[in-house]
Order: structure tokens, then C-alpha cells, then sequence
């Protein structure tokens, strides 16, 4: 068919796929994970969503806020479904303030699964003044906020290296090659054997880098398996649908000498 | 306007047509004879009164929950990712949406520029064509402001400072226009006041567009005039509805794909992170469909000479009727002018290209290039070409040369693989 018309439509694809360029010279491609996922059917693989949270919890958490999650959300569908009774238990190991009471008071109490994840600090001040005038940024959507997502993520967390002779860095920068600039303020807070995984995972850096971008990524996209789900749905539905309608234009067009 | 007398059948009905005439407009748009020939560039017409329709009922819903206020945009977007039922889905329909818009609203606009349908008589047809596309685009701007996020704010800084270019007024203007000294919670707050009108101005303009496309009729893909109704024509419904709808629907697979599979592949990463006035991007980048303009805008050195630039490559178009000078409409007779319109299409494409790049080096040279050609294109091809072009053999109807074959081959088979 019509030549100029598929040049076109040619055109147009080669227009949108060259849209999001833009890179600084000194980054490195970050690593290209297998993610569960990733693709038209991917889902979370859930015991690495549990091993996540446990990451998030004892080692990220002490800097960075992850404000848009509440507790409820890791019993939800399509996240780390932990079962109720763990939900209850990991939201009462937080003290949460409450109030004011009745005298006007704030106070102290264990959290509910309705309450929002504990900021580690008070307000982003007191974040930035005491991590050396950098902001731990939000985790809530940070795979989001990031150009490369999940792989950039976790390239990140096993990206440190000594840095390369002649780079002099100031106190409290590391050298991450993946970084935009290579210097950045987190330190390497990855050892292998970290953390103890109640599954008997061997908690590698590799192990728990992934898991915990895994976790930031189902944090940041927590629909993504029902989207998923709900799109191979759609689309199989509009497909038959646009099979239909192509036969009834077909037959209503045979009427005339056109064709369609 | 209607060919024939239409009498309801039913007395309540012949009682409320006398009335009103809303019968008689609904048998016109039933019976509106449409040229037979209409190929699948001019079904993007419906597809763009889908998109308004989609954006102005998930609008609706998101502006719902979402609240226009510097301290809480960003989270309330959030809330409606998570905690508002198919939040996420309602927003991605309308993010994507936007996107779906210009994407057709393009091809429409170059549907148009190769068949020839902005010339006489359907100029004004194509003058209404350009102000929706002029009120899309404000109203684009000022949605992708409202997450908040850093790529909202610094669009909007950039964006809102072209006005202070203007000698003497500028500031002041551009200060008017924020509510405040920066871009803050006022301008959040207008901005999304008017992103919830414009789409209303919009529905106003397509109705108006599609009145003044009744008058004429469509322009056809061999560009002729056609009697109407005549066997060269046949009833919008159910023929072009019909084809429409399946045009809609492949249209409709694209859509859902990028709303299910890759929802924020067309948005910025920047954007996930809350609007920062003390914090600027490394490149701030505006939206993909605004970005050719962006590259004109950054072409010139001068800041007022590239706002004058970017609003001429936009206003060049409202007098694009009258810069063609050539009689004949459709390109497929016209073999110039058909080189220099795919010179354009690439042309455009390039300054979207270079637009989302750093404006320096070859990007810079590029930028130059491209919006020189750009205006050389309907400044001096489209006049001069137009007199000096010998156009080929066209048909007199849309129905001989393909009924009969025979008289002029080479003339029939062109046509055909048109239609």
C-alpha cells in the first residue's frame, strides 16, 4: 500500500523513540538487570519484596523518608503481602506521634497499619543537617525520578569504587561510577552479610541491592501488576473488538464500488 | 446547510423540531455527504474529538481529588496513584492522553498540508484548526505544571520569562502573570484554573470547526470539488462512522499500550521529584510535542528575537491560505511540492530532535538550519513553487478514473493507491 503513508508512520515511530536523549558524557550505562518486573506480564518476585523491606527497613531507612507509603501497603495485593498479623506487628515496632490529645498534647504511640511510613527526621532540614548538606531524597517514587529506573537504582548501590587516581574527594563524598559526576554524599552502606534474611537468602551485596530496588520499585509503582493485568485484558479486548468492527466496515462498504 | 426537508415522523417530534432543530441537525450530520475516497489520514478528525472527550472526563475526575497548592500538589498527585481506585489508571489516561492529542493533532495538521484542505474554500476551517491547536498547547503547558514536580516548575519558569522579553512591559507583565515575584502557589493556582477552562474553549472552537467543515464539505485525497451528494459521495453514516470507529480503535491499542505498558516513557524522570525553586535541572526540557518550537526558541541568540520566532512559526500558518499559490489542492498531483513537503515533515522532526538537546555544537547548527528552513519553506517554496510547478492530469471526478481505468492509466492508478 500508500508508500508515503508508511514513510510516515515510519517517521513518527523514529520521532517519539528519539525523544528522551540527553545524557552527560562522564555516566556509565548502569547495569542491565533480568527483573521480574519487567515486560507486558511482569510481576514482583514477593520473597524479594519481604527481603527489600527488611533491607529498607534496617539499613535505608535510618536516613531516607519514604512519606507516600503507609504500612497498609505492605498487605496489600501486588506489593510484599505480608499477612495482616505481620502488617500489625511491623507497624507497632514504630513509635508514632499522635495528637494533640485532649490537653493539647502530642504523644507517643506504636503505629497502626493506616499510619504513614516513620520519617526518620523531623523536616528536611534536619535531614540535610545531618547527612553533611545532602538531602536523603524521598524513596517513595525515587525509581520513578531517576532516568534508567530500577537498573540505575540498583547500579548505584554496587557502583563504589575507590576513585580513580588523580580524583581527589572531599570528606564524606565517595566515588560511584554510576553516578551523574561520579561523587556522591551516600556512603557504601552495603556489606555482604548485612542483614539477616529470615528466608536463609545469602544476604550478598549483589543480593540485597537487588532486593531492595525491587522493593523501591513495587514503592514507586505499587499498581504495576494490576496495570499489567488490566492492560493484556484491554488489549485483547480492544483487539477483538477492532476485528469486529474491521468485518462490519468490510460489509458495509461492499454496498458501494469503494473500496475501504 | 441541509440538502433536503427533514420532517420527524412522530408528532412530539415534529413538535419539538419546530422548536428547536435539533432533529433536522442530527438527520444533516447522519446524511452529510462525504467524499467516498477518504483514506485513513482523515480519520484522525474523530480521533482528535475522542482525545478532548477523554481529557475533559478524566480531567473532570482528577481535579476531583487533586488540590492546587504549592505545599500539597505533589502529594496529591501521589494520593491519586495510591489511594484513589484506578487513580492510577485515570491519571495515566490523561498524562498519556496528552500526548495521544498532539500526536494526532500533527497528523491531522499534516493530513492538511499535504491534501491542500487549509485552501479555498476552507480557510477558516483551518484558521479554527490552528487556534485549538494554539489553546491545546497553553493548555498542555499548564498541565504538566500542575504535578509540581521539578520539570513543572522549571517549564513554567522558562516558559512565563519569554514574557519579560518584551521591551519595557516585560517584567512587569511577567510578574502579573506569576501573581508573585517567582513562579509559586498563585501561579500553581491560576494555572490550574485555566488548564480546567481551555478545554471548554476547545469543545467551543471543534464545534465552530465542524460547522465550517459543513459549509464546504471535506476535501478529499484527489482534492477536486465534488457535487454533493452524488455518486462520489456517500452518508457519513454509516460509512465514515463506521471506518472511523476502526480507525479509532487501532488508534485506542496504541493508547492503551503506553497507559498499561510504559505509562511515563513520553514524561520526564524529573518530574518524580517535588518542584524545587533552589534546585535547577541540568537540562530543562518541555514536553516532546512542543519541543520544535523550543529548538526555534533557542536557535537565536537574542532572547527577544526567538520569542518573536517561535510565535511567527506558529502565526506563519494563519496566512498559510494565502502563501500557496497554487491551484490545485492535493500534493498527489502536485510533484514539487510534494519533495518539499516531506523535506518539511523531516524538517520538523529534526528541530523536535534538537530541541531536546543541548543547545550547543552541531545541535546549535542544527536548530539554525532547521528554523531557517522552516520559514524558507512557507515563505518562499510554498509561493514560488505553487507558480512554477507544472501539477500532473487530474481527474474530474472521484469516480472516473477509477471506474473506468482506462482513459488516463497512469492518473487512475494514482488515485487508486490513495484511496
Amino acid at each position: 500500500m500508500k508508500r508515503s503513508n508508511l514513510r510516515l508512520v515510519y517517521l513518527i515511530i523514529l520521532f517519539i523513540i528519539s525523544l528522551r536523549p540527553i545524557q552527560s558524557a562522564e555516566m556509565v550505562d548502569p547495569i542491565k538487570v533480568d527483573w521480574s518486573f519487567k515486560g507486558l506480564t511482569g510481576t514482583f518476585d514477593r520473597a524479594s519484596l519481604q527481603r527489600g523491606f527488611q533491607v529498607y527497613k534496617e539499613v535505608c531507612s535510618s536516613c531516607h523518608s519514604m512519606q507516600y507509603l503507609s504500612y497498609r501497603n505492605l498487605g496489600e495485593k501486588g506489593g510484599p503481602e505480608f499477612s495482616e498479623e505481620e502488617v500489625k506487628a511491623i507497624a507497632a515496632s514504630f513509635e508514632i506521634q499522635d495528637g494533640p490529645d485532649s490537653q493539647g498534647e502530642m504523644f507517643e504511640r506504636p503505629g497502626r497499619p493506616s499510619d504513614k511510613f516513620k520519617n526518620p527526621y523531623p523536616n528536611v532540614q534536619a535531614a540535610i543537617a545531618a547527612n553533611g548538606g545532602a538531602y536523603p531524597p524521598d524513596m517513595s517514587v525515587l525509581v520513578k525520578a531517576r532516568k534508567g529506573g530500577a537498573n540505575y537504582i540498583y547500579s548505584v548501590l554496587v557502583g563504589y569504587e575507590d576513585p580513580p587516581s588523580g580524583v581527589t574527594l572531599d570528606d564524606g563524598v565517595y566515588y560511584n561510577k554510576y553516578m551523574i559526576g561520579n561523587k556522591i554524599k551516600m556512603p557504601n552502606n552495603l556489606s555482604d552479610g548485612l542483614v539477616e534474611y529470615a528466608d536463609g537468602t545469602a544476604s550478598t551485596v549483589n543480593q540485597m541491592a537487588k532486593d531492595v530496588t525491587t522493593f523501591l520499585a513495587w514503592a514507586a509503582e505499587p499498581e504495576l501488576e494490576e496495570r499489567h493485568k488490566t492492560g493484556v485484558k484491554v488489549i485483547i479486548y480492544l483487539v477483538l473488538l477492532t476485528i469486529l468492527v474491521y468485518l462490519s466496515m468490510k460489509k458495509i462498504w461492499s454496498r458501494i464500488d469503494t473500496e475501504v | 446547510m441541509s440538502e433536503h426537508e427533514y420532517t420527524p415522523k412522530s408528532k412530539a417530534g415534529k413538535w419539538f423540531n419546530d422548536r428547536l432543530p435539533l432533529l433536522t441537525l442530527g438527520a444533516h450530520l447522519t446524511d452529510y455527504p462525504t467524499p467516498k475516497n477518504l483514506n485513513y489520514w482523515w480519520t484522525f478528525g474523530g480521533i482528535l474529538t475522542f482525545c478532548l472527550i477523554t481529557q475533559i472526563v478524566t480531567g473532570i475526575v482528577l481535579a476531583m481529588h487533586y488540590v492546587a497548592h504549592a505545599d500539597l500538589a505533589f502529594a496529591s498527585v501521589e494520593h491519586i496513584m495510591r489511594n484513589v481506585n484506578y487513580g492510577w489508571l485515570i491519571r495515566y489516561i490523561h498524562s498519556n492522553g496528552a500526548s495521544m492529542f498532539f500526536l494526532a493533532v500533527y497528523i491531522h495538521i499534516f493530513r492538511s498540508l499535504f491534501y491542500g484542505s487549509y485552501k479555498s474554500p476552507r480557510e477558516v476551517i483551518w484558521i479554527i484548526g490552528l487556534m485549538i491547536y494554539l489553546l491545546m498547547m497553553a493548555a498542555a503547558f499548564m498541565g504538566y505544571v500542575l504535578p509540581w514536580g521539578q520539570m513543572s516548575f522549571w517549564g513554567a519558569t522558562v516558559i512565563t520569562n519569554l514574557f519579560s522579553a518584551i521591551p519595557l512591559v516585560g517584567d512587569s507583565i511577567t510578574t502579573w502573570l506569576w501573581g508573585a515575584y517567582s513562579v509559586d502557589n498563585p501561579t500553581l493556582n491560576r494555572f490550574f484554573s485555566l488548564h480546567y477552562l481551555i478545554p471548554f474553549l476547545i469543545l467551543g472552537l471543534v464545534v465552530l470547526h465542524i460547522w465550517a467543515l459543513h459549509v464546504p464539505g471535506n476535501n478529499n485525497p484527489v482534492g477536486i470539488d465534488i457535487k454533493k451528494p452524488s455518486k462520489d459521495t456517500v452518508p457519513f453514516h454509516p460509512y465514515i462512522t463506521i471506518k472511523d470507529a476502526f480507525a479509532l480503535l487501532v488508534f485506542m491499542i496504541i493508547f492503551a499500550g503506553f497507559v498499561f505498558f510504559t505509562p511515563n516513557v513520553l514524561g520526564h524522570s524529573d518530574n518524580y521529584i517535588p518542584a524545587n525553586p533552589l534546585v535547577t535541572p541540568a537540562h530543562i526540557v518541555p514536553e516532546w510535542y512542543l519541543l520544535p518550537f523550543y529548538a526555534i526558541l533557542r536557535s537565536v541568540p537574542d532572547k527577544l528575537g526567538g520569542v518573536i520566532l517561535m510565535f511567527s512559526a506558529i502565526f506563519i500558518l494563519f496566512v498559510l491560505p494565502w502563501l500557496d499559490t497554487s491551484k490545485v489542492r492535493s500534493a498527489v498531483y502536485r510533484p514539487i511540492y510534494r519533495q518539499f513537503f516531506w523535506i518539511l515533515v523531516i524538517d520538523v522532526l529534526v528541530l523536535g530532535y534538537v530541541g531536546a538537546m543541548p543547545a550547543e555544537g552541531i545541535y546549535l547548527v542544527l536548530a539554525r538550519v532547521g528554523t531557517i528552513y522552516y520559514f524558507l519553506h512557507f515563505i518562499v517554496v510554498m509561493p514560488v513553487v505553487g507558480f512554477l510547478e507544472k501539477t500532473d492530469p487530474i481527474p474530474m471526478s472521484i469516480s472516473e478514473p477509477v471506474l473506468s481505468g482506462g482513459a488516463e492509466p497512469s492518473v487512475a492508478r494514482k488515485v487508486n493507491e490513495k484511496i
